[in-house]
């Protein structure tokens, strides 16, 4: 544990979410929407990982799963050394005051019916035996933490503006001290000048509780602002997976070249100067995928490979996996460096 | 709220006003009159009199206003008397039936008995079918339980209450001979005996009304219920690690019942309507009986009165049911 690599909290294995698709008469399974399609990270204690994408990629579907919020077909997901994906209902239960979420739309998620003591202390009145002044003191102290006014405590959601409701949800997820938490567009749903602000929230909690977190969204430059790893998901699978400063300066896979170019750059000089990629075409259905990479319709530098093979997620350069032929082939028809690179990414998921 | 109520009242007294005008025209313009009553045998001077006698022959628009002040005024002062032993309404005409020659009230209290404990039972027993049918049909949705409560409910919805009872008279009474097949209205519960006939002679007019009733309200109860179970906020209880139980019972329920309740309101009145078909198909000697006997007699004073009574129970429950909503959902305020 003392070695350079500080031990990941949250590890994902090949993580699978397919929804069975049910048509005919008869209702009979004719296929899969491959939501999630083998999906691998991990995530050191205390940092922040990214998780980008465009719409329908997966991404909210992955954090759910992860929490076995949906139940994932397959896959493992280790949180503390614990295998979350396979745990009996009672154990999760008892595990989940650990890892929580923080849900996209802060209006839908919170139960219009509960005032915002109920919503914050319902975790407690599950998981701990605390007495009434013990809750509504811990209920307080979240208030505080999350920057809400004491005053509130017996309001209802509809009462609050936007912002403030994040902040509930956001005291909600804290209730019971998680080690691990999934901010699933926690500011998509909120306006601009409120983002900053919640986004903020979430960064000195860290700091302070010393949380982890998966951070999902499509805002890629919140998510630079946020994390310290990146993964870019297109159409259930990761492309790319590597640390924020390197994919803003440099993506390797051609669709996170694709997604960062859309960035909006505030230097009208060099926003001039930009080329942005324009990719044609749609995302091709997850209920049926392409046979090759899943990119390879609308691919600028497509080859023939990538049309029957599925490129697997490797180590091309020191810390950056990629899911890309462009890499791994070359090598593997070049130097003996491929055999290594895969090695080493070996050694990085069983750690 | 409570000004909120009030003005509702005070809106409520023109609303009625204008009702009732409409049921004593209906009733009062409809053909048929209350001679017809009256037996060919007597003698045309003495039918003109009984007539005169019924203030048939008076204009229309004192017979209405006469009939209001009796309804509005003297009716209660004869219920003040009543109950308090008081002679305020002393030497007072009273609304009185043209069947029976007595007071209407008197009549309608005599039957009101019988229409509660059975139409009044049915709808709880329906209420208490439709509840757990509706949870668990939408937490299990397109299980076979949610098919086999489907089909109990088109079954309830599309059989009219006039085959089912008649079916349950023949399988129940007849065949298993469990039931009587007529209710027995001077029936009186004084020991255990007599609570259990009564027990098993209501048996067959509250299942064959509670069936009717919960098919209506398993289905708003299911569909509400299936609404909230997909709500963002079910989502944030699960990730909260609350047991399945608690998910479904406290906040999925909770937030359903809130339209189920209302509708459960709205539907009270029809309980003290009777329920014209099923009272006569088992002899329930109710406020639907007699409703339908009176119809037939051109007996307008009690059709007025009965179909006024409705009215004003199905505008007192309208608004029972908009304070209910506003007390249970605190996103809706009345102020």
């Amino acid at each position: 544990m003392l070695d350079a690599h500080p031990a990941p909290l949250v590890q994902v294995e090949d993580l699978k979410m397919y929804f069975p698709i049910y048509t005919g008469v008869l209702r009979t399974q004719t296929g899969n929407v491959k939501a999630v399609d083998g999906v691998s990270f991990q995530i050191t204690a205390g940092q922040t990982l990214g998780l980008v994408g465009e719409s329908g990629c997966g991404k909210s579907t992955v954090g759910r799963a992860m929490l076995r919020l949906y139940e994932p077909t397959a896959g493992r997901v280790l949180i503390d050394g614990e295998d979350v994906a396979k745990m009996a209902p009672e154990a999760l239960r008892r595990k989940r005051p650990s890892m929580q979420m923080v849900f996209q739309d802060p209006q839908a998620s919170l139960n219009p019916r509960m005032t915002l003591a109920g919503i914050v202390s319902e975790p407690m009145d599950e998981h701990t035996d605390w007495s009434r002044e013990k809750k509504t003191e811990r209920v307080y102290e979240l208030m505080d933490q999350v920057g809400l006014n004491r005053r509130f405590v017996n309001r209802y959601p509809h009462e609050f503006s936007g912002g403030q409701r994040q902040r509930i949800g956001i005291a909600r997820a804290l209730a019971l001290n998680p080690r691990f938490i999934v901010c699933d567009e926690p500011i998509a749903a909120l306006d601009v000048s409120i983002q900053a602000q919640v986004v903020n929230l979430l960064e000195d909690l860290q700091e302070k509780l010393g949380l982890t977190y998966l951070f999902i969204s499509h805002d890629l430059s919140m998510v630079r602002h946020l994390a310290q790893k990146v993964a870019v998901m297109y159409l259930g699978r990761i492309a790319e997976l590597s640390p924020s400063r390197d994919l803003y300066a440099r993506p390797l896979h051609p669709y996170a070249e694709a997604l960062l170019s859309a960035v909006n750059e505030p230097d009208p000089v060099l926003a001039a100067r930009r080329n942005r990629i324009i990719l044609t075409g749609d995302v091709p259905s997850p209920a049926n995928p392409p046979k090759g990479c899943n990119f390879c319709t609308r691919c600028p530098k497509v080859m023939d490979i990538c049309r029957s093979v599925k490129p697997e997620l490797a180590e091309v350069e020191p810390g950056r996996l990629v899911a890309c032929h462009l890499y791994t082939t070359q090598a593997d028809a070049g130097s003996a460096g491929a055999t290594e690179a895969k090695e080493r990414n070996q050694q990085g998921v069983s750690q | 709220m409570l000004t909120f109520a009030l003005r509702r009242l005070l809106v409520a007294i023109p609303t009625l006003l204008l009702i009732s005008l409409v049921i004593f025209l209906l009733v009062d313009l409809a053909p048929g009159s209350p001679a017809s009553e009256i037996p060919l045998t007597v003698p045309p001077e003495v039918r003109a009199k009984i007539l005169e006698a019924l203030g048939v022959n008076e204009p229309i628009h004192v017979r209405y206003v006469l009939w209001l002040k009796q309804f509005f005024w003297i009716e209660p002062l004869n219920g003040i008397d009543a109950i308090f032993g008081t002679s305020y309404a002393e030497g007072e005409q009273r609304i009185i039936s043209y069947q029976s020659r007595s007071p209407v009230f008197g009549i309608i209290g005599e039957r009101l008995p019988q229409t509660l404990t059975v139409i009044g039972t049915a709808y709880l027993v329906g209420v208490l079918i439709a509840l757990p049918i509706g949870i668990y049909s939408a937490y299990r949705q397109y299980s076979l339980f949610d098919q086999a409560g489907t089909i109990f409910a088109m079954i309830g919805f599309s059989v009219p209450t006039f085959f089912t009872g008649t079916l349950f008279i023949i399988i129940f009474a007849v065949w298993l001979g469990w039931f009587p097949t007529k209710y027995d209205t001077t029936l009186e519960v004084t020991d255990w005996q007599s609570f259990l006939q009564q027990l098993r002679q209501m048996a067959m007019p509250v299942m064959v009304l509670g069936l009717a009733n919960a098919a209506a309200i398993s289905r708003y109860m299911r569909s509400s219920m299936l609404e909230n179970l997909g709500q963002d906020y079910v989502r944030t209880a699960r990730a909260k690690g609350l047991s399945e139980r608690t998910v479904v019972l406290k906040h999925v329920l909770r937030n359903s019942l809130i339209p189920v309740v209302t509708v459960i309101a709205l539907g009270i009145p029809s309980i003290f309507g009777g329920a014209i078909i099923t009272e006569n198909l088992f002899g329930v000697n109710g406020i639907g009986a007699m409703l339908i006997q009176a119809i037939r007699g051109n007996d307008l004073p009690m059709v007025q009165t009965l179909a006024f009574i409705f009215a004003i129970l199905i505008v007192l429950f309208n608004l029972i049911a908009d304070i209910l909503y506003g007390l249970l959902d605190p996103r809706i305020r009345y102020d």
